[in-house]
């Protein structure tokens, strides 16, 4: 079936143009070649129909009939050989290594800052810099435990690191079930083209948030913290808690008596001890941060802080996915491990500094500007596409708030084969690779590949109609 | 369990149980009019009134409606969303429940009460609803059972189970008890019932239809209906699944097999009170309730069961959840997951 496919412009990740299809696509190239169009029809249709069935869903905002949608799931996995993934994950190793070790860093003696490696105005002035936090030390010293970094390829296949998600990075159930779903569509494929498995993800998660349980309790309860039945990610939440075997709560499932953490059940109060949070700082304790927040769990900072419970992630990492903070993540990995970043940054230009605002001011049509704290594919400005009031507007948004704005070039996603109406054709695609902190650093094998659906469409966000696709990570290189 | 979670599935149990009773109340008034001779306004007052009363919401009925007639009646219990006991509202109620633990219970049950309430919200229901009322309440009480078999068949046997036994049991004994009232005020304060009229007796089997109890009241008592059978079979009988008598044993065993407490025993004043509401139906005869009068032993026994399910709130939910207004909604939906 995939013998029409067509090279386009770009980096493709199943053919080379000189050489036909790569290595490490050969086996299943040929083992999909026996699938037949109605075949594949079928395959397509059962894997929809169980996806909604069994609610791996995403929530529509706004939509008042409740209606949850099926995030689009494209056949075709994206195959990574053995040897790149091995560069993957040193790439992304020292880079959470480094990002650790910077909120250590700025939420204690600021050397960094003092060292005049970032300059100070640039971390002070962030939104997501927590100064109450400043001298706390978190247990174990690790700051994000669950970490979602967004890689993509240019046009020469380079993977590039296209931002960190520190705070609550969402995903990681679709690539459990995407896995699921695949096997059961080929389940010959597996064994015979020797595919690393995924399942662990769940006892790997459990054991990083035991891990930094406080000290002296011996069994920890732990549980999911979510926002609530209306967020979006609240699918992923439960399939997590069940995964984990634990229990999801909400804010007001919780409350605080002498700064300790308690879960209120039908058999009274039970103790908490280590909560992974999915909700953002701001609402997590009305008592500390915004006083309006009916999701937060009033006096769990002070609960925090007094060593009684632990939270994943920790407060005050967002500064660390600051996009004007990444520009000096290859800085961190230079200061704190002295090594050379391993997955390069995108080009990225700081709207506050002079000379690259001018260069940004200059060039918009050419570059994508992003807000420093937005995320999720809003906020943000596609010059190539945008239309000149587009452009006018962030013009002016970038000259009334530099801080809140950074530029890189447009780069021209990998593409792979995806199913569309007219059988298979090249659409852009992302990487996210999930990884834990925990006693050691683990990353899952793959992580999840978001595909812009849309032709020509460079936007993978699944708010933006993005679907994704399983990712196999090879034993071997074909 | 977390006690936020016994709680929804307590309340979603209630609000299907209580969805359907309003159905065939309103379904079975309406099929008894048709059969009705010489209606004037103050006829049709008569027969409409008693039914609003029986829900307990006359008080809010009168602060929109000047009169009691057949539209503003039916209108005010099925489709107004103001009226929190109406039966649109309470599926909105059940369903928003079952989607506070949508992780807790199965798909199956999860698709139907959510078929049940776009149904109920459609335009199409509306339709259905004026070409055929009939129609309507059948889909309703339809889906209802649907429901309650799905749970039956699917979910597994935990605390949560026993919860949602608890909401149904206390829910149906509460809504026969306001049911078995309709036709009180044809009756004496205290005392036996006298020998009825035919019309009468038209009323009273249109009292045991709207408890799915004609059926199984003919199967015992053949088709003689006298008010004197019909109470004694709604509130006493051992065998009808909605009798109060039986509605109570069913709930005193979901309370026991949530504390794990013998019986004899109680841990908490929601078995305290049940125990006794149950022992009291055991050991008491028809007669002895017409000598305290029957509406009077119904107003107590429905503050009995009131009470019962404030104090289970009490032992086990400990604090009001309410359900989540806009700005709680707003601020899940604001929750950036990267």
């Amino acid at each position: 079936m995939l013998q029409q496919y067509q090279l386009n412009v770009g980096f493709d990740e199943m053919l080379d143009p000189r050489k036909g299809v790569r290595s490490h696509y050969r086996k299943f190239h040929k083992l999909f070649d026996d699938v037949t169009p109605a075949e594949f029809a079928a395959k397509r249709q059962a894997v929809d129909t169980a996806f909604l069935r069994q609610g791996v869903t995403f929530n529509v905002y706004g939509d008042a009939a409740g209606a949850e949608k099926i995030f689009p799931f494209d056949l075709l996995p994206r195959i990574i050989p053995a040897s790149e993934w091995e560069h993957l994950e040193r790439g992304l190793t020292q880079r959470i290594m480094a990002l650790n070790l910077f909120l250590h860093d700025i939420y204690h003696e600021q050397k960094i800052l003092k060292d005049g490696v970032i300059p100070e105005f640039y971390v002070l002035s962030a939104r997501h810099f927590r100064r109450e936090f400043v001298n706390f030390s978190v247990p174990k010293d690790i700051y994000i435990h669950v970490c979602g970094t967004d890689l993509i390829r240019d046009k020469d296949g380079h993977y590039l690191v296209l931002e960190d998600n520190g705070r609550c990075p969402s995903g990681v159930s679709y690539v459990l079930e995407n896995r699921r779903a695949l096997k059961r569509a080929f389940p010959g494929m597996f064994e015979g083209i020797g595919v690393r498995p995924v399942e662990n993800y769940a006892q790997e998660l459990l054991k990083s948030l035991k891990y930094i349980a406080p000290a002296g309790v011996g069994d920890p309860t732990v549980v999911v913290l979510t926002p609530g039945a209306y967020n979006s990610a609240y699918f992923e939440h439960t399939y997590l808690a069940r995964q984990m075997g634990i229990e999801i709560v909400e804010g007001r499932d919780l409350f605080v008596r002498d700064s300790r953490v308690f879960m209120r059940t039908t058999k009274g109060p039970q103790p908490v001890h280590v909560i992974y949070r999915r909700i953002d700082d701001d609402f997590i304790d009305p008592t500390v941060f915004r006083k309006d927040s009916m999701l937060g769990v009033p006096g769990l900072i002070n609960a925090y802080r007094a060593g009684n419970v632990s939270l994943a992630n920790s407060i005050g990492t967002g500064i660390a996915d600051d996009k004007v903070m990444y520009y000096f993540v290859p800085r961190m990995i230079k200061y704190y491990l002295d090594q050379e970043p391993i997955l390069p940054n995108v080009p990225t230009y700081l709207a506050s500094e002079e000379k690259d605002k001018k260069y940004i001011l200059e060039h918009l049509p050419e570059l994508v500007v992003k807000a420093a704290n937005e995320s999720g594919g809003y906020g943000m400005l596609m010059g190539p596409k945008a239309s000149s009031e587009e452009i006018e507007k962030f013009r002016q948004l970038i000259i009334a708030e530099p801080r809140n704005y950074i530029a890189q070039p447009m780069i021209f996603l990998s593409q792979h084969p995806t199913y569309c109406e007219d059988g298979f054709e090249g659409r852009h695609v992302d990487l996210r690779p999930f990884i834990l902190s925990g006693e050691r650093t683990s990353i899952i094998p793959g992580g999840l590949t978001r595909v812009a659906l849309r032709k020509g469409s460079l936007v993978v966000n699944s708010s933006q109609g993005g679907g994704s696709k399983d990712t196999w990570v090879l034993y071997g290189d074909e | 369990m977390l006690s936020r979670v016994a709680n929804s599935l307590y309340w979603m149990a209630r609000y299907i149980e209580r969805a359907e009773n309003i159905a065939r109340i309103v379904d079975v008034n309406l099929q008894l009019l048709l059969d009705v001779r010489n209606l004037d306004e103050k006829r049709l007052t008569a027969y409409w009134l008693p039914i609003v009363q029986a829900t307990g919401d006359e008080e809010a009925f009168f602060k929109g409606h000047g009169q009691a007639t057949g539209n503003a009646v039916t209108e005010f219990l099925v489709f107004d969303l103001q009226n929190p006991n109406s039966l649109l509202q309470s599926i909105c109620q059940a369903r928003e429940n079952a989607r506070m633990v949508r992780d807790q219970i199965t798909l199956e049950l999860w698709e139907e009460l959510n078929r049940l309430y776009l149904f109920a919200r459609s335009a199409h229901a509306r339709e259905v609803w004026r070409r055929s009322a009939s129609e309507f309440f059948q889909e309703v009480k339809a889906s209802s059972l649907h429901i309650i078999g799905i749970i039956n068949a699917t979910l597994i046997r935990n605390e949560g189970w026993w919860f949602i036994l608890a909401g149904q049991f206390l829910e149906r004994a509460d809504k026969t008890t306001r049911i078995l009232d309709v036709r009180y005020q044809s009756l004496p304060e205290r005392g036996m019932p006298e020998p009825i009229t035919p019309d009468t007796a038209l009323e009273w089997s249109a009292v045991l239809r709207s408890c799915s109890a004609w059926d199984a009241y003919k199967t015992i008592h053949g088709a003689d209906v006298h008010p004197r059978r019909v109470a004694e079979f709604l509130l006493l009988s051992d065998v009808f699944p909605r009798s109060v008598r039986f509605c109570a044993s069913e709930l005193n065993l979901a309370l026991r097999r949530i504390s794990g407490v013998a019986e004899g025993r109680f841990t908490n004043d929601a078995e305290k009170l049940t125990g006794r509401f149950l022992a009291e139906l055991q050991f008491s005869t028809i007669e002895e309730i017409f000598e305290i009068g029957l509406h009077k032993y119904l107003d107590d026994a429905q503050l009995k069961l009131n009470n019962v399910g404030a104090e289970l709130f009490r032992a086990y939910i400990y604090q009001p959840f309410e359900n989540p207004d806009e700005v709680h909604m707003v601020q899940q939906e604001e929750q950036q997951q990267q």
